[in-house]
């Protein structure tokens, strides 16, 4: 893991609801595909994602096989206040990847 | 004789791809499918309806289909989706993702892309706080499926 591509607008008004979007450059190796050997290559997924505001979980996913390579997660979200919204992705490998934007009430 | 040799060389192709895919898994029945189904929904009764599945009809990669699932609710503290899963029929595994949602989103809807290895139907279950189900099927035809391309 290594790029991650987050898109959130940066300043929302009370009430309103927002779309976060979230890319990560993974292989998300199925576990299925065979090798040039003939055998099975290892399954390294990204099995989890949460989504935290200011440490409180507004969204969480678990992944199968079945997610595209480069996950991509859209997600909604209506902010009470300014804060940080923290992303972490966790992988077979135990891998980990954490990135934050900021939001601002206005 | 061009004509010929084209058959044969598509043939041959066509063996080598059913070789690769007799040493695969067997990809995931109905059957599979509603065994996770029950698995998520432990058998309690589900309603279809609300859920919105939103797919293209006709792919041409089934390495990455968008996907959109939405479900009509208020998302208040009282009454909100709490997790939404997607189901396939056809692929080596049964389970697409399982979403688990706050009231804090304003609106349930998700968005996501997926593998699918064949032509088939989608569903999804969407369980609101109190634990009542709701659920939508969408069906789509994929091209080029994701099995195909290694």
């Amino acid at each position: 893991m290594a790029a991650a591509l987050i898109n959130v607008q940066k300043t929302v008004r009370k009430g309103e609801i927002i779309e976060i979007k979230t890319l990560m450059a993974h292989p998300m190796e199925t576990g299925f595909r065979t090798g040039l050997g003939g055998q099975l290559i290892p399954r390294d997924i990204i099995h989890r994602f949460v989504c935290t505001f200011e440490g409180v979980e507004i969204f969480a996913a678990d992944l199968f096989p079945a997610i595209s390579a480069n996950p991509f997660i859209a997600f909604t979200f209506m902010p009470q206040q300014s804060g940080t919204l923290t992303f972490r992705w966790f992988d077979d490998k135990g891998g980990a990847q954490v990135e934050t934007a900021r939001i601002e009430m206005v | 004789m061009r004509l010929d040799a084209m058959m044969f060389t598509r043939r041959d192709a066509l063996t080598g791809i059913l070789l690769a895919c007799a040493l695969r898994p067997a990809a995931a029945t109905p059957a599979m499918m509603e065994a996770a189904i029950a698995d998520f929904t432990k058998n309690r009764p589900v309603t279809e309806g609300r859920v919105k599945l939103d797919l293209p009809p006709l792919v041409e990669n089934g390495n990455a289909v968008p996907l959109t699932v939405s479900v009509d609710s208020p998302m208040t503290a009282q009454d909100f989706i709490s997790r939404i899963a997607l189901f396939n029929e056809k692929n080596p595994q049964p389970n697409i993702a399982l979403f688990y949602l706050t009231p804090h989103a304003g609106r349930a809807q998700v968005s996501t892309r997926i593998r699918l290895g064949d032509s088939q139907f989608i569903t999804a279950i969407a369980e609101t706080n109190t634990g009542a189900l709701f659920s939508a099927k969408a069906e789509l035809i994929v091209t080029l499926p994701a099995c195909a391309e290694n």
